[in-house]
Parts: C-alpha cells; structure tokens; sequence
C-alpha cells in the first residue's frame, strides 16, 4: 500500500511511546483519582496516538478553528485517555490532569465540550458519535470546508441501535469525510462481548450497511496510520476501520479481563502496571 | 396568519426564514408532509435532510450540524422528539448546551385520530425539567410563525411545542413577541387564567362566559414555560388573588406545575390547574372534542375559576 511508504520507522517508534506515554499517563490519572475506565484506554492508546499526534489537523492554539479535524470519543469512557493526548498536545496543562474530578476541575467523569478545551463533543452515554459526526461531516458539505471527521466507538457501544441508525443515514447521506474507527478489543464491563450480545459477524453488518471496512490490528501504530490516511482518500462512501485490540493492553494482568473495564488498580497493582509499561517503553 | 393550521403557519414561516438565514437546516424523521417542513425542503432541498423514522439519529445529527455553526430545525412529531430521543436531547442538546431547536409538531392531542400513542401530554414536564432548554409554546398560527425567526436567532436548545391543526386565534400581527415575556391578553381583577397553546383561545373564551356572570378574568398567556414569566405571574396573583392554570397536557409537571412553583414561593394564592389529569386520553373525531373530554373545556376553566373565587373568598 502506498500509504505505507510515508512513514520512518524511526516516527513510528516515537508514536508507539507517545502511545505508552498516554496509557501510563491514563492509569495514573485513574489510579490517582480512584475512578475511571483502565482497560478501554489502554486498547485504544495507540490509536488515539496516531490520531492526535500524527493524523488530525489541528491547533492547540485554536481549539475552535473551524478547519480543524473533528473527533469524536463515542466510547467516551475513554475520557483519560483523550485527557492526556490533549493535555500532551498542548490544550491544557499536564498538571490540570492532576485534578481530574475534583469539584472545579474542568476535566469530567466523561468529556465535555463546554469545560475541556480541545474536546469537540460531549460523549460518555454511549452511541452518538456516528449521528453526531454525520452532522458536522454533511455541514462541512454545506460550507465547501475540508475537514475530516473521525468517531471512535467501542465494539459494545455498537450494541445500542442509535449506532446503527447512524451509520444506516450515512449510508444514505455517504459522507466521505467521515471515519468511524472501532475499538474492537472484545470486552465490556460484565464479561466478553462475544457471550454478553455477540456482536459477530462484524465486518459484514457494517459492509451489509454500505459501508467501506478496513480491518487493522489496533495496536500496529504503522497499520493504524495507513488505514486512516486509506480512509481520508476514500471519498464515495463512509468508512470504518475495525481495529482489533486488547482491552487492557500493556499490563499483562489487565489484558482481555472484564474487571479491568472500570475498576482503578490498587497501589501494588498500579506500580506493577507502570513497572511493565516502563519496560515496554525502553 | 393566526387562522392558519399552526403546522402550516410554521412550515411557512420557516421556509421563509430560510432565506434570509442561510445558517438554517432543517431535518425530518419522515413526517416533512406532516410538520410541513416540506415547504423548506422543498425551497432550500440542499439545506433539508430527512433521517427516516429514526428521531434519536435525526437529533444527534441535528447536534453534528450545531456544532459547525449551523442553526438546525429538528422537526418530529412531538410524541416521539420528546421520548424516544430524550436521551439525545438531554446529553447531546442540553448538556452540551448545542444549539439545537425541535420543532416538536402535533403536540397535546391534536393527533386525535392516531390516538394516545401519538397524542403528547407529557413534554412540557420533560423538557421544562432539562437544565439549558427553552420550552415555547405558541398560542395559534401566527405565533407560531413569528417564534421562528426568534427562536433562530436566540443562542440555545429550544422546544417549540406546535399543534397539527389551527387552533382559536389570539394573536395580532405585529405584535409584540420576546422569549421569556407573557403576554396579558384580557385585563381582570377577579381572577387569573394563565394558559399556553391551545388552551389560550379557549380561556379568552371562558372569561367571555365569566364575564357574563360579572366576574373579570384577566388572561395571562405564557409561551415560553421556561424560562417563566415570574413577575407577569407574580403581579397577576397579587391583583386578581387567585389563579386557574390551562394547557393542552398533564398537570403533572406541566405549566400548571410551573406557575404553581413560582407562586408558591412568591405569592401563595388559592390555585386550580385545567388540563390532563393524570391520565390516557382517547381516540375521538377532532382534538376538541377530546380536550372537552379529558377536562380541557371551556367550562372547566369557567369551573375551575369560580372555585379559586370561593377559595379566596372563605
């Protein structure tokens, strides 16, 4: 794929730590702060990595820039994770993570558009991002401007049928400036997501619904990027990339186990969590 | 303009307005012939987009289009805008404070011929009870079309409660109209009847029956249930000493509630609320004939007025 050819491998390694920067960032704000969601940002660090720090145009400087890319966190759970890609962005301090859900702390349980700056869309019910992002992408039509829209979802977010609803109206509305990236790490707060509501098979719901499907394993950084910029040039129909991932990725007793979806670790479990993913990192 | 089917006088006023805001979109859940909002469609087809019998995706997309800068109609009938995609208003339009109007059409039980399923008598107290919303509720045709350019213009999420049909005209065109004023339609020193939509026509009507029995009833219309017109209500309680509230929905949570909410903080006086009384309508031939049925009759604000008269007289 030519897509591929663009990258060094030397950018890819500095993504893949950029990536273990914000899964260590994002546990020790959980952890810190006793709440949160670990094993869904450490499945979906790499592609918010790429996204964040490769992908998206963007100015911290100008949060509201109305050229800018647009993304959504539908499985805004995720709300750490995005926290720290913004906050090593630029759009807020790192030291507001430190305050994460205290009383005036701008940083929510969930992201909020109006209190974050950088954060485009209000998520943490699950569902919207599909509809919501169809909306900005048909008025960017409007407006003959050129942004992309990207909404990362859960794999069982895609339970709810708002999902559907939305990605059925763009079927119809084909809105090539949208991606929809699917964290598909197979894991939901009370088990499996293959045994809780299947969700099998996948790929042809959604190619079922006209839509374009890039299947990647989520955590190959070079794959993450090619399959992105692959889906910005496909401009007939909507796209979705299905990424496979690891809930919890990274922290060995914390991958693909279902209590890890929004418990906090403890102090021996954090520190045995960043001893590993310092390691990683070297 | 106030003769007109208020859906047809909004549809009207809403394709006219787009052309002068070119920020305007409208978006339907299959109900364009219905809410009329085919008169947009079928001026501005570009700016028009119809989502199918899907309100809770129609919503969310109203709330992409929002938050590019467009000023999105979300049009559905009011049953559905104000259930089925409540959650999507509550987090995605009044949460994220997005800038979202729902034109919500056959409203209260002007769908009679489809029956409860369709009539809407709770989303008033739904959609007054979400923090950011603004609730208006217009009393006859040519308010309806004179909200349009205002609620366009007013930064915010708006529920526009809109009835399928015409109802007793009120208005004057021309007339002085702002989100979050009452309107004081008939002066009166016996007692006040605050009422919205619908039940507006009808109270003028029954203060022309009390007034045959010497009694003065001032009419107080309040449009925009929230936010409330408190110091119009505060003062008409003072003057007249008694209230009856009217709408075309429950009395649980409704206007009635409203105004009881402000008067019992500020001007506790004996209260009678006209409308839906915690219970299903029915299927019936016109939407008059169940409102006299289900406790919105003329004569159960000229009842209801009389009691509050007693009530302030012991």
């Amino acid at each position: 794929m030519s897509f591929m050819k663009k990258y060094s491998d030397a950018d890819i390694q500095q993504l893949n730590k950029v990536a273990n920067g914000l899964r260590r960032q994002s546990l020790t704000m959980i952890y810190r702060r006793q709440a949160g969601h670990p094993g869904g940002c450490l499945s979906a660090a790499d592609i918010v990595a790429a996204l964040y720090f490769n992908i998206l145009r963007i100015d911290p400087q100008r949060p509201s820039w109305e050229d800018r890319d647009r993304f959504i966190l539908s499985k805004g759970h995720a709300s750490a994770l995005l926290y720290s890609a913004l906050a090593g962005r630029g759009y807020f301090p790192q030291a507001d993570l430190e305050h994460w859900g205290e009383l005036d702390c701008h940083l929510q349980g969930h992201p909020d558009r109006l209190k974050t700056p950088g954060v485009d869309m209000t998520s943490g019910i699950l569902g919207h991002g599909i509809a919501i992002g169809l909306g900005l992408a048909l008025a960017a039509r409007l407006q003959k401007r050129d942004y992309h829209t990207y909404v990362l979802l859960g794999d069982g977010e895609c339970q709810g049928g708002i999902v559907w609803e939305g990605v059925n109206a763009c079927a119809k509305f084909n809105p090539g400036n949208l991606t929809a990236i699917v964290d598909y790490n197979d894991v939901q707060l009370d088990g499996a997501v293959h045994e809780i509501m299947p969700m099998e098979p996948f790929a042809d719901k959604w190619r079922a619904f006209r839509w374009d499907v890039i299947a990647i394993d989520g955590h190959d950084i070079r794959a993450i990027l090619s399959s992105l910029e692959e889906a910005k040039s496909m401009r007939q129909r909507p796209v979705v990339i299905i990424a496979r991932t690891v809930k919890g990725k990274g922290v060995s007793f914390m991958e693909n186990r279902a209590q890890w979806h929004g418990i906090p670790p403890d102090k021996e479990q954090y520190e045995a969590a960043m001893a590993e993913l310092s390691r990683e990192n070297k | 303009m106030a003769n007109l089917a208020m859906r047809e006088a909004y549809g009207r006023a809403l394709a006219d307005y787009g052309a002068v805001n070119p920020r305007v979109v409208a978006l339907d859940a299959d109900t364009a012939s219905s809410t009329l909002s085919v008169f947009f469609e079928k001026r501005f087809p570009d700016r028009f987009f119809n989502f199918g019998i899907a309100e809770p995706c129609m919503i969310d997309a109203a709330v992409g289009f929002a938050l590019a800068g467009m000023v999105p109609f979300a049009n559905a009938f009011a049953a559905l805008a104000a259930l089925r995609a409540l959650e999507q208003v509550r987090t995605c339009v009044c949460y994220a404070r997005t800038n979202v109007k729902i034109a919500s059409s056959y409203a209260g039980v002007s769908d009679f011929k489809d029956g409860p399923t369709h009539h809407a008598i709770t989303d008033i107290a739904v959609m007054r009870s979400l923090p950011e919303m603004t609730v208006i509720v217009p009393a006859d045709g040519g308010e309806a079309a004179a909200f349009v350019s205002l609620i366009a213009e007013f930064d915010g999420p708006v529920y526009f409660r809109l009835n399928r049909a015409a109802t007793l005209p009120v208005s004057r065109p021309g007339e002085p109209l702002s989100i979050g004023r009452g309107i004081m339609r008939r002066q009166g020193g016996d007692v006040t009847v605050v009422a919205c939509g619908s039940m507006v026509g009808r109270s003028m009507q029954a203060a022309d029956s009390l007034a045959s029995q010497g009694i003065q009833a001032r009419v107080v219309e309040i449009h925009t249930i929230k936010p409330i017109d408190r110091e119009l209500l505060l003062q008409a309680a003072a003057e007249t000493g008694c209230v009856v509230t009217a709408e075309e929905h429950t009395v649980i949570g409704g206007l009635g509630s409203a105004v009881a909410e402000v008067l019992a903080a500020g001007r506790p006086v004996p209260l009678a609320m006209v409308g839906i009384h915690d219970t299903f309508a029915r299927t019936g031939p016109d939407p008059e004939s169940i409102m006299d049925a289900f406790g919105m009759g003329v004569s159960d604000i000229v009842n209801a007025a009389l009691s509050v008269i007693n009530k302030k007289k012991a």
